[in-house]
């Protein structure tokens, strides 16, 4: 059963094919070697082993050769001058919905775990390049909220240019959804003639959970007893019926999955604490997590990690207690704690949304940082390889031409896997030839629409097409498409009609 | 905060916070308080009238700025403020919020934002903001000492029907026991969403999004602005029947009187409007029925800057930090778009069009400032500016001798994220930056160290044997 469609919406073809030839200012990099690259004489915040005024970074194959003050480039090194610049890891959004293809959320049943987020990989949403030049590199990639337990999550490096199937981020363990609170009990929800669906409380909350995974460990216990027998060498066995929706949990029983919880107050993160103890499984992370400066020790305590926004509030109930020093008291109170975007435009300014934790609650600049690198690679599994500058450690970076923690700071290059994926110069030098290459395709379209209009109007009846061809009037409105309805931030937030779609915070 | 909580005990307990508000006030009132004076010394003074002044003085008296200058003397009896080190400002403006009118987005019984309906134009903002609204002191704490509350200017999680004519903003102080308090111009423009030719749309009935031909689309679009247009000529004869004699020669029309103001060029229009095509309608149709225009939102302002230099139409621009809209467009181009008016000679301000986050205000100047608008003009757009286009400027705006004194005092550029607000006044009073947020942050920065913990978890159960093992390659640490 497939939930979503793998087919996209189809888009007026005028606007298709502009958007496919003209969107993508920086040319996707040639598949073969990635370049030795030096950057020089810059501010690298390396963010685990400390801040090196003057200092350069050397890239080779892809990784991090070299960091320190006197690295030389090595013969046949392209030579990035970083002179007055900020060298920071690639930007890790712990929370986000870009590059998916259609809805987020799978909202007609409280347990989605059969949706699968990994299947409607779109490498061609712009949000992907956006963000980029925002700095972000690395973006876990979640359902939406509409059920207690949703569908299946997937971390991505915003490798723009390279097909859907380049996205996913090598190895890093698949995640699952899980929501609690007004979004999964459709508080501000509801679709005019349809019955309310189950659970309309938080109580139902956890009993839809709590009877999920006491279904799903039957389901393992069946299969691990037919294995057993299997394995001992019984024959003519039937196994136990296959059941895609809990394969996924079956999957968290074992640790093979993380779990991503979208939560707000106090009370829900603790009831998702013991249910999970119940179980034996881990929470991986408390997403949104506005109320866990109420509850910071006890997440501590569960060894769960925080991943919440710098200042929303007020936008629902649940909302109403969010505090921009939520960030900052978990910190203090020993949570791994990272602030996320949930949104493709907060997402291009994380590094200033982590800033706001030096304000709010006095973290350090290093604090601060962390927030958006290394931290949220650690809650995504993915620190090995990524979240600091490290050698041997992908060389996911980020060149600012100020502080990053400030915003005033302007990102000049993004680079992942060593390759130079955005450059601030190269997009801005493309934009005149990009708005001509726009201007003559329209022109083409006009004609082409006219000479169609001309045919249609030859053969049969007289039409009121060419009124409908102007190039205005096939632009997308895109600001009343219900998920992007909220005008800022943009994405699909909780309630009224942007809960059409599900609800993503 | 427990919603589901037991309303005797909450009843209870609000009459008790009401009764002991009720004693302070009350012993508040014993001693009229008469209007400190204060004096701000030693600070560097931005004062946006001519070039800072690195060591000065600014009197505050009877809720305006009764002196400031290098050479300004401290008065008997003033209190002192030493500001070594800090900095002081104009207080920020923001000129579009829902301030007072929205306090939980979802909550509708809570919001007062539009009416139902397209013609509105004599509902005032004033009359629906709730002075106690927590927005208030969290948005003051970020230097925010004045807004617009605007009728049908939508917000983070507003959908629809906002109206054509929506109302009429009024422009209050971010501080006052009553709305009469805070009050600065209970109507200083006419709200009008400019209609958009639009063929997209959601029915929730049949729960799809529905396309209509762009015949039709225009068809509405026209409809709607001769609406606009019947109303405006009706308010046109009204008004000149009001000329002509009183009220008992005609029967009165509200909704009309309302306008009048609007029609003979006395009250500004405030037409939010994004798109190119609604823009240039928009300043047409007003120059052509001789409205005084004020753009709100201008996303493709760029697109339209000649026009709007030459029929003198300012702008204020929706945050910078919002989505860019078309897939081909520049990734920045609402960054950049700010420096690229002003250069034009467009008057600009910024707003933050919300309610929650107005405090991005003075982010967003600093973010376009950084995409190339002059510091002073990214300064200004949020401080002189929104109060030279709402006509305000002679008393906001500036630290000039005989404005209120709405101020800040900061450690450092207002609009950066990382900076401080350390004092703060508004009318010349010293005011609070508490608020809910600080307090909640208090409470639970200092709540004792959780003993009794449920929640840890044992190690996981499951070890992995065999097969794919992502969990444990790519990751040094536990969460914790």
């Amino acid at each position: 059963m497939r939930v979503h469609s793998m087919f996209r919406v189809s888009l007026c073809a005028a606007v298709l094919i502009g958007a496919v030839s003209l969107r993508a200012p920086a040319a996707p990099p040639p598949p073969d070697a990635p370049p030795v690259i030096l950057i020089q004489n810059a501010t690298v915040l390396t963010v685990t082993k400390g801040t090196i005024e003057h200092g350069s970074v050397l890239i080779k194959d892809g990784k991090i050769a070299e960091v320190g003050a006197g690295v030389k480039a090595p013969s046949g090194a392209q030579v990035i001058d970083g002179t007055g610049m900020f060298v920071t890891p690639g930007i890790i959004d712990c929370h986000s919905h870009i590059a998916v293809d259609g809805s987020v959320n799978e909202g007609s049943i409280s347990v989605s775990s059969i949706a699968n987020i990994a299947e409607v990989l779109d490498s061609d949403d712009i949000s992907i390049y956006r963000d980029l030049a925002g700095g972000v590199t690395t973006a876990n990639v979640l359902h939406g909220s509409a059920n207690s337990i949703g569908g299946q999550t997937i971390v991505i490096k915003l490798r723009w240019g390279q097909p859907a199937a380049k996205l996913p981020f090598e190895g890093a363990m698949p995640g699952i959804k899980f929501a609690l609170g007004e979004n999964p009990k459709r508080s501000n929800f509801s679709i005019p003639g349809r019955e309310k669906r189950y659970p309309a409380s938080r109580m139902g909350v956890e009993e839809t959970i709590r009877a999920a995974f006491t279904e799903a460990r039957d389901y393992k216990n069946a299969w691990d007893a037919y294995n057993k027998k299997v394995a001992a060498g019984e024959k003519n066995l039937i196994p136990p019926r296959r059941d895609l929706r809990l394969d996924p949990l079956v999957e968290v029983l074992e640790g093979k999955r993380y779990v991503h919880s979208h939560c707000y107050r106090e009370d829900e993160i603790l009831m998702l604490l013991r249910v999970a103890k119940e179980f034996g499984f881990k929470v991986r992370t408390l997403q949104h997590v506005l109320e866990g400066y109420k509850v910071a020790d006890e997440i501590a305590a569960a060894g769960t990690g925080a991943s919440t926004f710098s200042d929303w509030w007020a936008y629902k109930v649940e909302a109403y207690d969010a505090i921009p020093y939520n960030a900052a008291i978990m910190t203090r109170r020993g949570v791994l704690v990272s602030i996320n975007s949930d949104d493709a435009e907060e997402a291009t300014h994380l590094n200033q949304e982590a800033a706001k934790t030096m304000h709010y609650g006095g973290l350090t600049h290093d604090e601060a940082l962390k927030l958006v690198t290394i931290n949220p690679a650690i809650q995504l599994g993915i620190d090995k390889r990524v979240g600091s500058i490290e050698v041997g450690k992908d060389a996911d970076l980020v060149i600012y031409n100020h502080d990053p923690l400030s915003a005033y700071a302007v990102v000049q290059k993004t680079l992942i896997d060593g390759r130079v994926y955005f450059d601030r110069q190269k997009d801005i030098a493309a934009r005149a030839d990009l708005e001509k290459e726009k201007k003559a395709l329209l022109e083409k379209e006009k004609k082409s629409s006219k000479k169609d209009d001309k045919k249609d109007a030859d053969a049969k009846k007289p039409s009121d097409k060419p009124a409908e061809k102007k190039p205005d009037a096939t632009k997308p409105e895109e600001k009343k498409k219900p998920e992007d309805m909220p005008m800022m931030p943009s994405a699909d937030a909780a309630t009224n009609m942007s809960s059409v779609t599900g609800g993503a915070r | 905060m427990n919603h589901s909580s037991n309303m005797a005990t909450l009843r209870l307990f609000l009459g008790a916070v009401l009764s002991l508000l009720l004693i302070l006030s009350a012993a508040a009132q014993d001693k009229p308080a008469a209007p400190a004076v204060y004096a701000i010394t030693h600070a560097k003074l931005i004062t946006l009238a001519g070039s800072p002044i690195d060591d000065g003085t600014v009197v505050i008296k009877e809720g305006k700025i009764a002196a400031i200058g290098a050479e300004v003397g401290v008065p008997a009896g003033a209190q002192v403020i030493d500001a070594k080190g800090l900095q002081v400002y104009p207080g920020l403006f923001d000129p579009i919020t829902q301030m007072g009118l929205s306090e939980i987005g979802a909550v509708s019984a809570t919001v007062d934002t539009s009416e139902t309906g397209p013609i509105n134009p004599d509902v005032v903002a004033a009359t629906a903001v709730f002075p106690s609204s927590e927005h208030i002191p969290v948005t003051r704490a970020s230097g925010i000492t004045e807004v617009l509350a605007v009728p049908g200017s939508g917000g983070f999680d507003s959908f629809g029907g906002r109206g054509l004519l929506a109302g009429q903003a009024s422009a209050i102080h971010m501080a006052g026991w009553t709305i009469d308090e805070m009050q600065i111009k209970r109507s200083v423009a006419m709200v009008i969403n400019w209609p958009t030719i639009n063929t997209q749309s959601f029915d929730f009935t049949t729960f799809s999004r529905k396309q209509k031909p762009f015949s039709e689309a225009k068809a509405d679009y026209e409809k709607q602005v001769n609406q606009l247009t019947e109303v405006l000529e009706s308010a046109r004869h009204y008004a000149q029947a009001m000329g002509h004699g009183g009220p008992s020669d005609f029967e009165r029309d509200v909704k009309l009187e309302s306008l009048v103001p609007v029609v003979r060029g006395q009250l500004p229009v405030l037409v939010f409007a994004d798109r190119a095509r609604d823009i240039r309608n928009a300043v047409e149709y007003c120059d052509k029925h001789k409205l005084h225009m004020i753009l709100a939102g201008g996303e493709e302002a760029y697109k339209v800057k000649d026009l709007l230099r030459s029929k003198d139409v300012p702008v204020i621009l929706r945050p910078v930090l919002t989505d860019v809209g078309e897939d081909d467009t520049p990734y920045d181009r609402l960054m950049t778009q700010p420096a690229e008016l002003v250069a034009a000679g467009v008057k600009i301000a910024f707003g933050s069009f919300d309610n929650s986050f107005a405090r991005r205000l003075g982010q967003n100047a600093a973010n376009a400032i950084a995409h190339g608008l002059s510091p002073e003009d990214g300064l200004k757009a949020v401080t002189l500016y929104p109060a030279q286009i709402f006509g305000l400027s002679d008393q906001l705006g500036t630290l000039q001798v005989g404005k209120t004194a709405n101020i800040i005092v900061t450690n450092g550029d207002p609009l950066e994220i990382t900076t401080d607000v350390k004092y703060l006044f508004i009318r010349g009073e010293l005011t609070s930056l508490e608020n809910r947020q600080h307090r909640l942050y208090e409470k639970y920065l200092n709540r004792p160290k959780s003993e009794a913990c449920q929640c840890a978890v044992p190690e996981m159960p499951n070890k992995l044997k065999d097969g794919p093992k992502p969990s444990g390659l790519l990751s040094n640490t536990k969460p914790n």
